[in-house]
């Protein structure tokens, strides 16, 4: 009998204990996991999705918003031992992979927990698998915008680009300026230098300065490389043009327009999924229309 | 097409591109000479990068920071000197570890004070006065309109030559690398030399790194050099450890940079990989012609034993 | 004279541990000026290094990534200590990964025809081959050119990056990635051409006794893990290249021209094929590094535009590993899983924590500092030691050495 009475006791005690789990559950933050390639102060790649976290935690407020962000791992295999270890942790809500070089790594790890949802981008590929989600920017249309105006408020007629690597994100920004220029004005000599590197700062400046030299009178770049480039602009009284993060305090008066990413717009749908059962199978793309591209001055 | 890559816009590239290369090689060839061999340079630019470039933007004195560099790289130099020679340590590895400590330090010191990027007003151009309007051949465009560290970096080709050449510091220097135990014998302190010739390798690679951070580029950035110093260390290979020759590596790389960015630029039509790798192709071909008759300093990268043969 | 009293076993023991207290040494300074670091940037450095051991071997998963970072890192350590052992610093490690990576991965997305393990095999010695030729320009270039290798394998290293980043946009672009935006990488390699996962069934006493312990895991040892085959490979051919180096020819006329080059000429060794030779060994295994990461991980290449994206740096960190592992390959295999759990570790502190990564980049450049600092003592400990007897490793290898030698010569 008394056995029984203890075990009853302990059945009880567990049950009022799971209960208690459960209603902590509904007051449990949304949990968010990140990892980014580049440092969340990049004023480009990174710092468009730590920008957007952080908006969103305004607007849920910081007690049901949270989130660890891995930043500087553009080592891929590291990313890979990040998210492995989130996945397993089973502490996160979502995971998010921000740079397309992650994706063969999302696509090993995703079939293996399939109760955890990921996202990543810029890519549109969920992988068929139903806890993915992806996310792009359409990258080409505040490009298109950019260069449109740059052709016209170059007085030159000569424009400088200064891209990373001839891939991704930047590839589609640049060939969307180059279309926006063209279009606005057919005559507009373009000059692209693809530096090679997403890091090489020295050689990114001396690309701007090789433009400047050239007789052009606005300069516009991809990448977290470009600082530099930004500096030479507004030391020799060209326009900048910018995209991913606002660029303006670096640029000051050389500032023009910047093609600023609002990933929130993309995050607020992936959250709602979520809070609904449903863990991935969906892409997104930020465009101007959908208000996840804005250009600002 | 020609007239465009060869303009005289493409060479003044070339004189800012090389600024940071001869600050680092000058200074590392007085090392060399002397008989150490530091990898680390790319480190101590960093460093000193950082360090100049930061107290600009608090103080905004540049002479405050060409003092902040030089004194970093003064350190900098110490201790790699503490760890070449009175240490011993294997000096093509204790580089690397200079180097990665370098890059972490200067990144972590980064994020923690700085943060984001920003720019400060860093040196900007002197038009020499006459010598700049010269139009002809583009020479005004391309010697005399840069800034301050450009023409301290080519200035400090003949002062060097001239301190190696023709002071008895310099036949010091030059024993000590070619010759300790003789040196030694003659009443040179080895050890002594070493440590200077280190030390002004470290306030040079200093003010390598700032000629980037408060003049060239006027940003810090993480890994701002990306590498430069390791090719610095080459063009000393390759001027065959005397001033001229770096000057002349230097420039070679310089120019063929500077002329890849121009091919980029005017829409020639190759792929920008091959671009961008040119000037190491270049380099590699220029090393098996430059080392053919290499007069290496004999003792470099040897610590000095008293007493040892 | 093959035995020895119990008084000289007991002192060689003691040797060994002092040779070895160096390197802990410094490996414990270099820990305490980063807990100065952490206390500066007010972060507890007990509870860093708490999070840092956690992700290094606090769990399966944990210590099975340590495993897998050291894979790459052991291979490179390995071929440098042949490199070194000749005389030859290859800094290539980079680039001969790259060029290792590039052959095999084309291999086995050509040779889908084959049966699994000959295309792992094919592509495993293309990997092997392409690093070594890679490497070997740098040898040539010294042995012949008197081309200092350090700096050409700085430059190589630039020139492989960039041809992968041209070949992955190019040629071997994965056909599904065709659009504008694309990722360059390669296509996937087939299931079968993957190196499989390792694991091990621990025997039910053992399991029984880490479940006492706390181990939450199933009897199937790293089965939910990415640790793969390429850990064996490497330890074999670390078993292999230790063999090379000290019971072979091939091995003792790489040593001798690295001790002492003109000794070695005089002696009638050949000095520029051992260069050679040295610097392709010390390629081959940096590409076996590059295939593997291929074959046993990503199944893909893929390029962010930089070496380390892809390499994780591990053609440096082989050369701490190999240093630390006192140039000796079997010595590299303990050494280079301490550095994958440091790195592991140190990714685990960041997430943990908030400590930027670069502090552990700084750190490891310490740890370079004082382990190569630190050999000035084990060197004056080792010749005091020699003034009194030889070690018994070189009489063993005089023996098995010199007779050959003298028939050939």
């Amino acid at each position: 009998m008394k056995k029984f009475r203890l075990m009853m006791l302990v059945l009880v005690l567990l049950f009022s204990l799971s209960m208690l789990t459960a209603v902590t559950a509904q007051d449990e933050p949304f949990r968010v996991a990140v990892v980014s390639p580049s440092a969340i102060n990049d004023l480009a790649f990174s710092q468009s999705m730590y920008d957007a976290l952080l908006t969103i935690q305004a607007e849920m407020g910081e007690a049901n918003f949270v989130f660890d962000f891995q930043e500087g791992t553009f080592v891929v295999d590291d990313a890979a031992v990040a998210l492995r270890d989130w996945a397993s942790s089973g502490n996160y809500d979502l995971i998010i992979a921000h740079g397309s070089q992650y994706g063969s790594v999302l696509e090993q790890l995703a079939p293996e927990f399939p109760e955890v949802s990921f996202a990543w981008g810029t890519d549109v590929n969920t992988f068929g698998l139903d806890n993915v989600f992806a996310y792009t920017a359409a990258a080409d249309q505040g490009g298109f915008v950019n260069g449109a105006l740059a052709a016209l408020s170059s007085e030159s007629g000569i424009i400088g680009v200064v891209g990373p690597v001839e891939v991704g994100d930047a590839k589609a920004y640049v060939d969307g300026f180059i279309a926006g220029a063209k279009a606005a004005k057919p005559d507009i000599e373009i000059q692209v230098n693809y530096i090679g590197s997403f890091s090489d700062v020295p050689l990114a400046t001396e690309a701007a300065n090789t433009f400047i030299a050239n007789g052009a009178d606005v300069l516009t770049g991809s990448a977290q490389m470009v600082v530099g480039a930004i500096a030479v602009a507004q030391e020799n009284g060209a326009k900048w043009f910018g995209t991913q993060s606002s660029q303006s305090e670096l640029a000051g008066d050389a500032g023009v327009l910047f093609q600023v990413y609002h990933w929130e717009v993309v995050l607020r749908d992936i959250i709602a999924s979520i809070g609904e059962g449903k863990l991935g199978g969906e892409s997104y793309i930020l465009t101007l229309e959908n208000g996840g591209l804005v250009m600002e001055t | 097409m020609i007239e465009q890559l060869l303009a005289p816009s493409v060479f003044a590239a070339a004189m800012r591109l090389a600024t940071p290369y001869l600050f680092a090689s000058l200074g590392e060839m007085f090392g060399q000479r002397s008989g150490v061999l530091n990898l680390g340079v790319d480190g101590t630019m960093l460093m000193g990068a950082f360090f100049g470039f930061y107290t600009v933007m608090i103080t905004e004195s540049l002479l405050l920071g060409v003092l902040a560099a030089l004194i970093t790289g003064l350190i900098m130099g110490l201790v790699t000197a503490f760890i070449s020679v009175t240490l011993k340590a294997e000096q093509g590895i204790s580089g690397i570890g200079i180097y990665l400590f370098g890059l972490g330090m200067s990144e972590l010191l980064y994020q923690r004070l700085i943060g984001t990027p920003k720019s400060v007003s860093g040196f900007s151009n002197i038009y020499i006065p006459g010598l700049s309007d010269i139009e002809f051949l583009g020479i005004g465009e391309i010697f005399f309109r840069h800034n301050l560290l450009v023409y301290v970096a080519f200035a400090l080709v003949p002062v060097s030559a001239f301190i190696l050449n023709r002071t008895p510091f310099g036949l010091m220097i030059r024993a000590a690398g070619q010759n300790p135990q003789a040196a030694d014998a003659m009443g040179v302190n080895v050890t002594r030399v070493r440590y200077i010739t280190v030390m002004i390798g470290g306030m040079m690679a200093g003010l390598a790194g700032a000629s980037l951070s408060i003049a060239l580029l006027k940003v810090f950035q993480q890994n701002l050099t990306s590498g430069l110093g390791f090719i610095a260390v080459a063009l000393v290979y390759f001027g065959r450890w005397r001033p001229l020759g770096i000057l002349i590596g230097a420039m070679l790389f310089s120019v063929v940079q500077a002329i890849q960015l121009q091919i980029s630029a005017i829409g020639i039509d190759i792929p920008s990989e091959f671009a961008v790798m040119l000037p190491y192709v270049i380099t590699i071909i220029a090393l098996v012609f430059a080392s053919k008759r290499m007069e290496k300093p004999t003792a470099l990268t040897k610590p000095f034993e008293r007493g040892e043969s | 004279m093959f035995f020895s009293s119990p008084n000289q076993t007991i002192r060689k023991a003691f040797n060994r541990i002092f040779d070895t207290t160096p390197l802990l040494i410094s490996l414990v300074a270099a820990l305490v000026v980063a807990s100065v670091l952490l206390i500066a940037m007010s972060t507890d450095p007990l509870q860093a290094y708490r999070s840092m051991l956690n992700g290094a071997v606090g769990t399966e998963n944990a210590f099975a990534e340590t495993l897998v970072k050291a894979i790459p890192i052991l291979f490179v350590a390995v071929g440098i200590c042949v490199a070194f052992r000749g005389g030859v610093i290859n800094i290539g490690g980079e680039g001969q990964m790259i060029a290792g990576a590039l052959a095999g991965v084309s291999v086995a997305l050509i040779a889908t025809s084959l049966p699994g393990p000959l295309i792992i095999l094919f592509s495993l010695t293309a990997g092997f081959v392409a690093g070594a030729l890679y490497a070997g320009i740098a040898g040539f270039l010294k042995a012949y050119f008197n081309v200092n290798e350090i700096l050409s394998t700085i430059m190589l290293n630039q020139i492989a990056v960039q041809s992968m980043n041209y070949l992955l946009n190019g040629v071997l672009l994965d056909p599904t990635e065709a659009g504008t935006n694309h990722i360059p990488k390669t296509a996937k390699i087939l299931a079968e051409a993957q190196l499989p996962r390792f694991s091990i069934t621990l025997p039910d006493a053992i399991y029984g006794a880490l479940q006492g312990l706390g181990f939450a895991g199933t009897p199937e040892l790293f089965a939910r893990t990415r640790l793969h085959y390429g850990m064996i490979i490497a330890i074999l051919l670390a078993v292999i290249i230790y063999m090379l180096l000290w019971r072979t020819t091939i091995g003792y006329r790489i040593r001798a021209v690295g001790e002492n080059e003109n000794a070695s000429r005089y002696a009638g060794i050949h000095v520029p094929r051992q260069i050679i030779l040295a610097m392709f060994i010390a390629g081959g295994c940096a590409g076996l590094a590059g295939v593997v990461q291929v074959l046993g991980l990503q199944y893909r290449l893929q390029t962010d535009g930089s070496a380390t994206g892809f390499t994780a740096n591990a053609g440096f960190n082989g050369i701490v590993a190999a240093l630390f592992g006192g140039l000796n390959p079997l010595g590299a295999i303990p050494a280079s899983a301490v550095f994958g759990g440091l790195l592991v570790g140190a990714q685990k502190m960041q997430r943990d924590m908030g400590v930027p990564a670069a502090l552990i980049t700084a750190v490891n450049g310490l740890i370079v500092i004082f382990t190569v600092s630190s050999q000035m003592f084990a060197r004056r400990r080792a010749r005091r030691r020699a003034a009194n007897e030889p070690p018994r490793s070189e009489r063993v290898l005089d023996a098995a050495v010199n007779t050959p030698m003298e028939q050939q010569t």
